[in-house]
């Protein structure tokens, strides 16, 4: 009875922890093993070096995937990061709807990647969407047929995804600018430096980790972008809009090839862990300090 | 000094009116451009094939029928059945509720050992917990897959129940886990002394301080689980889908004429629950997503 009562908040972990152990490393541990065999419809556990990896950066699927994932990644965190500055800026103003407005601004966080794509994929449709209705305006020449055209496409997944992300950003810098010391402001007005200076020299510079953490999150959402991607495109036109996570959902669940959707998703892993795990160390090594 | 304030009164007034209509302009147009797809999605859903395809994306309809949404509720096609989103919805409230309701609890727990009963090693077994919310989930698909057939529950329910738990575990540990820390130690010391126990200070000291972070956590979840597709589409089968699987089916279904005004009333049925949630608690649905983002 002593003995339980000592060990209760072990034996509570315990089975979260387990679980962890198991489904996330043991899992990944799995991954990777298959990674390096020849599994295609079954796996086969026979390790025979980095044939799958020479496969993968071999396949031109897989070099559009992971141009696209640098093509949208770059736009998508650049101009979400952008305009969410710009939202929250333009909001620290004193704006009298405010509430209103970053409720607007902030809902699509709140849908499902399937919905915004479903409706952008019904707005960008060149016959009946936003083309036809400029067309139906008198501008008979006017061509907006993105989603058809395989060297374009990629950017109107760009476009869904910043509109479903960029009010989040707003959200974390606004949160940013209200927590900046106004008496450095306020001191700052007195001595009649105007505001756009405040904003450049004295406000954003103070936000660094807003930025970095607001980094962190939309490249985190890039790499793993599948939904939205599925629901816009569905990887097309033929693979022009293909992801690294739409290549291993195909290789995994419709072309049978289980060693390049373990070696496709290996390097995915890779590419957050680049990304994330110096965020982490620097993160705790602040806390350190 | 700059010229700035220099400059006359009267000319720096005139200014400032006209940069201020400039910013409830901008203001404006992004909010409408925000609200575009939505506003598109409700009228489409409103009107009939015949308008669509005659009219402008914009135009309001100009007769309001509501057979969209009924055949998007119970006739629209999802590959070969033909019973509308409805039992996916169900499919998701039966998924989402349970999985929501296990993965709070458990973060609970956790996170009330880690911030308050840390022993050797607690912060560690943190650490590699919370690793989880960062790895990209197609590194699990394969070996969950096989699992879920090795346990007999693959393309269940209580398989995808299973899997949201899991995978969620992470980030409702840290949600709790930051909250309880702020809770002073003396308070779990002072109840030790006087011979509470374990799960007694947990149920008479932190649950009735818990409210916020228990809704923070369970929108948060909530949010996450009925919106997902990646575990939805990779673990279920005919019949269990989740609603987002369905609602991409319906969507790219090819099988006869493309009806817009239902796949544009099935996104917004699609779409309800969670937007009810942020309308009825914003707040709380932003501080999850900052809480999860900052330190997750």
């Amino acid at each position: 009875m002593q003995w339980l009562e000592r060990h209760v908040p072990k034996l509570v972990l315990a089975p979260s922890f387990i679980a962890a152990l198991l489904f996330v490393y043991g899992f990944i541990a799995w991954t990777a093993w298959v990674s390096f065999t020849r599994s295609r419809l079954l796996p086969n556990y026979d390790l025979v070096g980095t044939i799958q990896y020479e496969r993968l950066f071999a396949s031109p699927r897989w070099e559009v995937a992971l141009n696209n994932l640098f093509v949208f990644g770059v736009l998508f965190i650049g101009i979400s990061m952008l305009l969410g500055l710009l939202l929250a800026i333009f909001l620290d103003q004193k704006i009298r709807t405010e509430g209103v407005l970053r409720t607007i601004y902030l809902y699509p966080m709140a849908l499902s990647l399937i919905v915004t794509g479903t409706a952008w994929k019904w707005m960008l449709n060149p016959g009946l969407g936003l083309e036809a209705m400029v067309r139906g305006w008198g501008f008979e020449d006017f061509r907006f047929d993105w989603i058809t055209d395989p060297d374009m496409a990629i950017y109107t997944v760009v476009i869904a995804g910043v509109w479903q992300a960029s009010g989040f950003v707003m959200a974390l810098f606004l949160a940013g600018l209200r927590s900046v010391d106004g008496e450095i402001i306020k001191a700052a007005q007195v001595d009649g430096i105007p505001t756009h200076r405040i904003y450049t020299a004295i406000i954003i510079p103070s936000m660094a980790p807003i930025f970095l953490s607001a980094f962190i999150v939309l490249s985190h959402l890039a790499i793993k972008s599948f939904d939205l991607v599925i629901a816009l495109t569905g990887g097309g036109p033929g693979y022009a809009t293909d992801l690294p996570a739409t290549y291993m959902y195909a290789m995994a669940f419709s072309r049978g090839d289980i060693g390049q959707a373990a070696s496709s998703a290996m390097v995915m892993m890779m590419i957050v862990f680049a990304i994330v795990v110096p965020y982490l160390y620097s993160e705790l090594r602040a806390k350190h300090d | 000094m700059t010229d700035a304030t220099f400059t006359a009164p009267t000319q720096s007034r005139a200014l400032k009116i006209a940069l201020r209509w400039g910013l409830y302009l901008m203001l404006t147009v992004f909010a409408l451009w925000y609200l575009l797809p939505f506003f598109v999605m409700l009228t489409t859903s409103l009107k009939s094939l015949e308008e669509i395809r005659t009219g402008s994306l914009i135009a309001l309809p100009r007769e309001v029928t509501f057979d969209a949404w009924r055949t998007a509720w119970s006739g629209a096609c999802t590959g070969i059945q033909c019973e509308g989103l409805q039992p996916y919805f169900w499919n998701s409230v039966m998924l989402a509720v349970p999985a929501v309701m296990i993965s709070t609890v458990l973060g609970a727990m956790n996170g009330y050992v880690v911030a308050q009963w840390n022993f050797r090693g607690a912060n560690i077994i943190f650490a590699l917990m919370l690793f989880g919310c960062f790895i990209p989930f197609q590194v699990v698909l394969l070996p969950m897959a096989r699992t879920l057939g090795i346990l007999n529950i693959a393309g269940t329910i209580p398989g995808l129940i299973f899997v949201h738990v899991i995978y969620g575990i992470g980030f409702t540990t840290l949600f709790f886990r930051n909250y309880y820390v702020t809770i002073p130690a003396e308070l779990t010391k002072a109840a030790k002394i006087d011979g509470a126990g374990f799960f007694r200070i947990f149920w008479s000291i932190f649950l009735p301080l818990s409210l916020p972070i228990i809704v923070v956590t369970v929108i948060w979840q909530f949010t996450q689980i009925w919106n997902d597709f990646l575990f939805g589409v990779s673990f279920s089968q005919a019949g269990t889908q989740p609603i987002t699987v369905a609602l991409n089916n319906i969507v790219n279904s090819t099988t006869g004429v493309k009806a817009y005004n239902v796949d544009m009333a099935a996104a917004i049925i699609a779409a309800l629950p969670t937007l009810l949630v942020y309308v009825v608690a914003g707040k709380y649905f932003i501080r999850g997503l900052t809480a999860g983002s900052v330190k997750g």
